[in-house]
C-alpha cells in the first residue's frame, strides 16, 4: 500500500459525492473550453489578417462600388507593391434556409488574388485551370467536403445583387496554410461577373467592390492609406483605406459586448469549479478530523497530511478536467457543424486547453489549501477529542 | 535509570483568559518493562497525563525524559518521528481508518519506514498473528466486532516494535469477554515481548492485570 492508495480510497469513500463533484468540474471545464473556443472562432477572421495588407473600399459603405480604373492609379503610388480586387456576389444556393448553403461567394481577379493571399494554397495546375475557363471557380477544402464538390462539378447560384442564374464549374479546391484560413469560400473570376452583368445591365460594368493592396513595409501602411484617400477625396467615388485588421474588426466590433460577456462568463466558470471542489474537500476533511489526528499521532507529518488532502483534491480536479476537455472537442465540432459558414474557423486552441485544464488544477490546489492548513495546524489532542 | 522520568509537570488549559489547571506538579518514574495502570475518576486528568507521556501534547511546565530523550526539546517533525519509533498507541474507540482493511490499517505506521513491501507484509502478518486475526486481514473495520477491531488496533500499535505502549481505556467500549481477551493480550505483550505498558483505565478488573496502579485525583498523583 502506498499513500496514493489511501488518497484513492478516501476519494471513493462517498462515491456519489465524488462522482457529482467530478461531473460538476467536467461540465464547468467543458463550458469554459467551449466558450473560449466560440470567442476565438469569432475573432478568428481578425487574428488571421495579414499585417501587410490594406483594403480600399467606398468611403460611405461597402455596398457602393469603386471604378476599376482606380487599380492602375493606386498601383503607381509609392509603397504599394501589389493590388487585387474583388466583389461580393451574394446569391442563393439551393435551399436558403439551410445554414450550410450560406457560404461566401466572391468574384476575384485570378491573376493576382493568390499572390496577395499566399495563405490560400492552390496547386499551380488548378490555378491555371481557374484562369482558363471564364466560369471557373475554386472552393475551399472544407466547403468542398461539406457539399461533396469535386473538380468538374457544376454549381448553380441564383443571383440577387447580380440578377440571373449563374453557372460555375469547379476547377480547384484550395487548402488553408493553417487552421486560421477560412476554407468555406467560393471564388470565381471577376471578369465573368463583369462581362455577364455588362450584357444584362449596361453601366454596371467596371465596378469593383473593394481593392486589396499590399505594401512591402508595414511603415508604409499609414502614408499609403492617406495618399489613396486624399487622391479620391473629391471624386465621385471617394475611398476609405484601412488595414485588413481594422476592416475585419469593423465586422466583429458590433458584437464586442457579447464577446466581452462570454469572456467574463468563462472566468466566472473558474470560480464555480473552485466552489464545487472546495465544498467537497471541506466536507471530506471535516468528517475525517479524528482520522487525521490519528495519522499525526502515528507519526505522519505535515507533508503527509498536505499530500493526502491535496492529492484527493487534485485527483478529483484532474479527472474532472480531463473528462471536461474530452467533451470540449465534440462540443466545438457540433458547433462548427451547426454554423459552418458563420464560424468557418472553429479550433480548440492549445491555449484554451491549457487554460481550461489549468483552471481545474488551480481549483484543485486552492480547494485543498485551507482545509490542509487547518488540519496541519490542529492539535492532535483536540483532533482526537472530536466526535465523528 | 528508569525508562520514563517525569519531573514537576503541570498542565493547564485556558478558556478565554481563565486558566484551568488539569495536572499539578506531578513527578514519577516508570522503569523499563513496567505494566502501569493509571486510575482515577472521570475528568481527573488521566488522558491528559497519558498524552503528555506519549508526546502528542506538551506540558505547561516541567520535563519528560524518555529513554534519555527530553521530548520537550524536540520540534514538531522530530517529535512525530520519535513517536513513530518509540510509541505504540491504543485508543478506547480503536480509531481504525474505515476505508482501509485490517491489513492496511496495521501497515499504516510502516509506510513511514524504509521497509520494502515484502518486509512490511511480513511484519503486518506477524503482528496480526500475535493478536490472532491473521484470518481477517482482508476485512474492513465495519466487518469486525469491537473486540476484533481493538485487536487490529493493538496489531497496529506493535507492528513497528515500539518500546512503550500507551493505552487509553482500551476495554472501555467492550463487553466483559472481549475486554478479558484484550487484557490477556496486553499481559502477554508485557511478559513475552517485554513492552512497557502505560494504561489508563477505570475498570478495576483491567487494573488487576497491571503490576503497578497509580491513582490520579484532581490533577494530583497519589
Ligand atoms: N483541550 C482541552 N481544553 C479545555 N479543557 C480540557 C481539554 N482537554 C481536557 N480538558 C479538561 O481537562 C480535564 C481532564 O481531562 P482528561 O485528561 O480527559 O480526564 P480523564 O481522562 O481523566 O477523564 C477535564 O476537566 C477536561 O474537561
Ligand atoms: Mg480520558
Amino acid at each position: 500500500m502506498k499513500i496514493f492508495k489511501i488518497i484513492f480510497k478516501n476519494g471513493l469513500r462517498h462515491k456519489l459525492r465524488t462522482i457529482l463533484t467530478v461531473l460538476g468540474i467536467m461540465i464547468a471545464v467543458t463550458a469554459f473550453g467551449f466558450l473560449r473556443t466560440v470567442v476565438t472562432a469569432w475573432n478568428a477572421g481578425v487574428s488571421a489578417s495579414a499585417s501587410n495588407r490594406m483594403i480600399t473600399h467606398h468611403s460611405v459603405s461597402i455596398i457602393f462600388t469603386l471604378p476599376i480604373a482606380y487599380r492602375d492609379q493606386i498601383l503607381k503610388i509609392p509603397g504599394v507593391s501589389a493590388i487585387s480586387y474583388a466583389n461580393w456576389f451574394g446569391g442563393v444556393y439551393k435551399d436558403a434556409s439551410d445554414f450550410k448553403n450560406f457560404f461566401p461567394r466572391i468574384a476575384v481577379d485570378p491573376e493576382t488574388f493568390f499572390d496577395l493571399y499566399p495563405e490560400f494554397g492552390l496547386s499551380s495546375g488548378e490555378r491555371e485551370a481557374f484562369m482558363k475557363d471564364r466560369n471557373a471557380c475554386v472552393v475551399g477544402h472544407k466547403l468542398a467536403e461539406e457539399h461533396g464538390f469535386k473538380i468538374g462539378d457544376i454549381i448553380n447560384i441564383e443571383g440577387d445583387i447580380y440578377p440571373g442564374t449563374w453557372e460555375f464549374v469547379v476547377r480547384g479546391i484550395y487548402q488553408g496554410r493553417d487552421a486560421t484560413v477560412d476554407e468555406t469560400q467560393m471564388l470565381f473570376q471577376w471578369k465573368y461577373l463583369d462581362e455577364r452583368i455588362g450584357q444584362l445591365q449596361q453601366g454596371r460594368q467596371g465596378e469593383v467592390g473593394w481593392y486589396v493592396l499590399s505594401v512591402k513595409n508595414p511603415a508604409d501602411l499609414a502614408p499609403v492609406s492617406k495618399t489613396v484617400d486624399d487622391m479620391y477625396f473629391n471624386s465621385r467615388a471617394s475611398t476609405k483605406t484601412e488595414t485588413e485588421k481594422e476592416w475585419q474588426q469593423s465586422f466583429v466590433s458590433m458584437s464586442s459586448a457579447i464577446l466581452t460577456s462570454l469572456t467574463v462568463i468563462s472566468y466566472v466558470i473558474i470560480g464555480i469549479i473552485l466552489l464545487v471542489l472546495s465544498n467537497t474537500i471541506i466536507m471530506a476533511t471535516r468528517e475525517r478530523i479524528r482520522e487525521y489526528a490519528v495519522l499525526k499521532t502515528l507519526g505522519f507529518t505535515r507533508g503527509h497530511i498536505i499530500g493526502l488532502i491535496g492529492g484527493e483534491s487534485m485527483l478529483i480536479a484532474v479527472v474532472g478536467g480531463v473528462l471536461g476537455l474530452f467533451l470540449t472537442f465534440p462540443m466545438a465540432g457540433a458547433f462548427a457543424k451547426a454554423f459552418p459558414t458563420w464560424f468557418p474557423i472553429v479550433v480548440v486552441e492549445p491555449l484554451t486547453i491549457v487554460l481550461a485544464f489549468g483552471a481545474a488544477l488551480f481549483a484543485g490546489l486552492i480547494a485543498a489549501l485551507f482545509p490542509a492548513m487547518k488540519i496541519t495546524r490542529m492539535n492532535i489532542v483536540d483532533g482526537l477529542r472530536t466526535i465523528g | 535509570m528508569s525508562l520514563v522520568a517525569i519531573k514537576n509537570i503541570s498542565k493547564s488549559y485556558w478558556r478565554d483568559s481563565l486558566e484551568i489547571p488539569v495536572l499539578r506538579n506531578i513527578s514519577f518514574d516508570i522503569p523499563e518493562g513496567e505494566f502501569l495502570a493509571l486510575m482515577g475518576p472521570s475528568g481527573s486528568g488521566k488522558t491528559t497525563l497519558l498524552n503528555l507521556i506519549a508526546g502528542i501534547d506538551r506540558p505547561t511546565t516541567g520535563s519528560i525524559v524518555i529513554g534519555g530523550t527530553d521530548i520537550g526539546g524536540l520540534g514538531e517533525t522530530a517529535l512525530a518521528q520519535w513517536r513513530s519509533r518509540i510509541m505504540g498507541f491504543i485508543f478506547q474507540f480503536y480509531n481504525l481508518l474505515p476505508v482501509l482493511t485490517a491489513f492496511e490499517n496495521v501497515e499504516l505506521p510502516l509506510l513511514l519506514t524504509k521497509l520494502s513491501s515484502k518486509e512490511r507484509r511480513d511484519h503486518v502478518e506477524f503482528a496480526l498473528k500475535i493478536v490472532g486475526l491473521e484470518e481477517r486481514m482482508r476485512h474492513y473495520p465495519k466487518q469486525l466486532s469491537g473486540g476484533q477491531e481493538q485487536r487490529v488496533a493493538i496489531a497496529r500499535a506493535i507492528v513497528t516494535d515500539p518500546t512503550i505502549l500507551v493505552a487509553d481505556e482500551p476495554t472501555g467500549d467492550l463487553d466483559k469477554v472481549s475486554a478479558e481477551e484484550i487484557m490477556k493480550l496486553l499481559d502477554r505483550l508485557n511478559s513475552e515481548f517485554k513492552k512497557t505498558i502505560i494504561m489508563v483505565t477505570h475498570d478495576p478488573r483491567a487494573a488487576e492485570r497491571a503490576h503497578l496502579v497509580r491513582h490520579l485525583d484532581k490533577g494530583e498523583l497519589s
